[in-house]
């Protein structure tokens, strides 16, 4: 989140040092030194942090690895990678459709082409041992007159639409939560009076918890008489159904980024115009003489001297993005029919709901390594180009 | 001249439109579940659908308030939480002070390393280590008032105790002192003052604006504490709010009550931020800058 510029010592220049110099240093040194006062004053924080934060980091590896449960009368085991494997293995089959003596292809009552069912190929099938024990994640027809059917599976099905919305999430959210923010940073930093009033109640939802907003806006969405419903249909003279919002597949996982977005887009308002504030006002007044248009001067004055800002505000909402769970939990646990999985929710209804630990952690360990990929490539592609 | 000046006004006033439709946006849904909790379900379902929702008109009555009492210890829910919060952010000032200053103004063998350590946990979220935390806790030795005991879970040390230390509040406090004239610092030891009076009595009384900074980050992070003690609480004696919540919602309570339950531990909290809004405002930023 945050990194200094320069940790621990100092690098200066490379330039021989007068004699004097050395000794000022040395006499500096010498009045901060202290072996004793130094880990005595840190040890208590920073042993609090070793035992709750780092050990729990590098158990959650090894657990992962291990079949360990919360309680277990059978000691546990090293089980190398298989959690890992049950997590993410997938696979893929194409079906022929099923075809009568002539080989004309067979239909359902429907209309519709049949296929042989997939099981007889997953279950105890030596000819398919790859996708022993998988089961059907999406398919696509496909080959000449779309006759044949391409199935792809997964091991764990549920785990990968967690994924599939956790990403979807983070992807809509960072984006358009950042960019929200920054134009809520522009209007807040005009010169008005009573500007900060308004400042004050842009941020107001995030001194809310995000369970109590879960709460209000599940009355909100709610299908029957939810507010937001009820506005759609007055606005619109009735034209508008009302929708259940979070019943259905295809509106859920949409109306926790709305909400997502309401609670916590005045965090990162504030930091924008943290952002903002920094950059100096004489640089607006030469673009201002230079007669620059409004465009012109968001680009080549605020934009540049929001650099380190932008990086910052993406890390820290793809972080927060990926965190999704109490919206869930609340609103949805995770349904209707998957639609809101999450990697998080999915992790603790392992570890905690199944007392699956190994599982848990494996789980939590993948998640730890795509946040931080996600970190780097983002601090790659925004690196300063010298 | 005058139609500049008309010109100039009605900029002005689109200006405001824009920022007031706006905060109509974020306002709305507050006063919604306020005036709800004071209806009868049935009425603020009615309501609901037209400017009524907002106004408090009707059957208006503190009724829900009473019978969300009469339901669940909402009370106890509520001290429980005010309990862990405060214990949590005077341990967690006091630690995390002391190690920023040790890491700000000493020079010890290690402190790089011990730095480094503090700065990567910045990168862990707290869900990947929720799972092995849960184990971890269900196992680890108390000395109590029944003697030796293992097992934290469904206490209050559970909720505090892991969250006192934590990289952000000591690298703000590192920070902080880093920044502040060395002067002091040297003037203070050449009249002979410890290293403790140093930090006790010259340094912490400088320290009001970083303090009411993490003061105000940690008590947002543990008032709305919600996944830990999931997992952690299950006996309602140490249940804090956000928790005693959902387990109120599964009462099949009526959404009048509920309304009641989210406004009285919402209002304390935004009272509190009304008044100190702007040490809340910068605390957030504070969070951003030098980034």
């Amino acid at each position: 989140m945050i990194f200094p510029s320069g940790s621990g010592a100092v690098p200066g220049p490379d330039l021989p040092q007068t004699d004097e110099k050395v000794t000022i240093m040395q006499r500096e040194k010498s009045l901060t030194r202290s072996n004793g006062a130094g880990w005595g004053f840190a040890l208590p924080g920073f042993g609090l942090m070793v035992a709750f934060i780092i050990l729990p980091f590098f158990f959650a590896i090894w657990f992962s690895l291990t079949n360990q449960r919360l309680i277990s009368p059978n000691p546990t085991q090293f089980v190398g990678l298989s959690n890992y494997t049950q997590l993410l293995s997938v696979g893929t089959i194409l079906l022929e459709p099923e075809r009568d003596e002539n080989g004309a292809t067979l239909r359902d009552d429907d209309g519709e082409i049949a296929y042989p069912r997939l099981r007889n190929f997953t279950r105890n099938n030596p000819d398919y041992p790859k996708i022993q024990g998988m089961r059907e994640w999406f398919s696509w027809q496909t080959g000449p007159n779309d006759e044949l059917k391409r199935v792809i599976l997964a091991k764990d099905v549920v785990f990968m639409r967690a994924l599939k919305n956790t990403f979807t999430f983070v992807i809509i959210v960072a984006p358009l939560q950042a960019g929200l923010a920054l134009l809520l940073a522009l209007l807040i930093n005009q010169r008005l009076r009573g500007i900060n009033i308004y400042r004050a109640i842009y941020f107001m939802p995030v001194v809310i918890s995000i369970v109590v907003v879960a709460f209000l806006w599940r009355l909100i969405y709610d299908g029957n008489n939810g507010l937001l419903n009820n506005l759609l249909g007055a606005i619109s003279f009735g034209v508008i159904e009302p929708v259940d919002w979070l019943g259905q597949t295809s509106t859920a996982l949409g109306a926790i980024i709305g909400m997502s977005i309401w609670q916590a887009v005045g965090f990162h308002m504030v930091i924008w115009l943290s952002g903002l504030q920094t950059i100096s006002p004489t640089l607006y007044e030469a673009a201002e003489l230079e007669g620059s248009s409004k465009w012109q001067t968001f680009r080549y004055v605020t934009w540049p001297g929001l650099r380190n800002t932008a990086v910052l505000i993406l890390i820290v909402i793809t972080m927060q993005a990926f965190g999704l769970f109490a919206q869930v939990d609340v609103m949805t646990n995770g349904g209707p029919l998957d639609s809101t999985q999450t990697i998080v929710f999915q992790a603790i209804e392992r570890g905690y709901g199944k007392q699956d630990i190994s599982g848990g952690s494996a789980i939590s360990v993948l998640l730890f390594l795509i946040v931080l990929s996600i970190s780097l490539i983002q601090r790659y592609l925004t690196r300063e180009r010298s | 001249m005058a139609i500049q000046a008309d010109n100039h006004r009605l900029r002005i006033a689109v200006r405001y439109l824009v920022l007031t439709l706006i905060a109509a946006l974020f306002i709305f849904p507050l006063i919604f579940m306020l005036m709800s909790s004071l209806k009868p379900s049935q009425q603020l379902l009615v309501d609901s659908g037209s400017l009524r929702a907002f106004l408090p008109v009707g059957d208006i009555s503190f009724d829900n308030y009473v019978m969300a009492f009469k339901r669940a210890p909402v009370g106890l829910f509520v001290i429980n939480s005010l309990l862990v919060t405060g214990t949590t952010v005077i341990l967690s000032l006091f630690l995390c002070s002391l190690a920023g200053f040790s890491i700000a103004i000493l020079d010890w063998r290690g402190k790089a390393f011990v730095l480094s350590a503090i700065l990567a946990t910045l990168t862990v979220p707290f869900e990947t280590i929720a799972v092995p935390l849960l184990l971890m806790a269900s196992k680890l030795p108390w000395v109590g008032m029944e003697g030796f005991e293992f097992g934290w879970l469904n206490s209050y040390r559970v909720q505090i105790i892991p969250f006192v230390a934590d990289g952000l509040t000591i690298f703000l406090f590192v920070q902080y002192f880093r920044d502040l004239p060395k002067d002091l610092i040297e003037a203070a030891r050449v009249e002979g003052a410890s290293w403790w009076t140093v930090y006790a009595k010259v340094l912490m009384p400088l320290s009001g604006p970083i303090i009411a900074t993490a003061a105000i980050l940690k008590f947002l992070v543990m008032y709305n504490q919600y996944l830990w003690p999931l997992m952690v609480v299950q006996e309602e004696g140490y249940r804090p709010v956000l928790v005693g919540l959902q387990y109120f919602f599964q009462l099949n309570t009526a959404w009048g009550e509920i309304m009641a339950y989210l406004s009285m531990i919402t209002v304390p909290v935004l009272v509190f931020y009304l008044f100190l809004q702007r040490a809340f405002i910068a605390s957030i930023a504070s969070t951003g800058v030098k980034g």
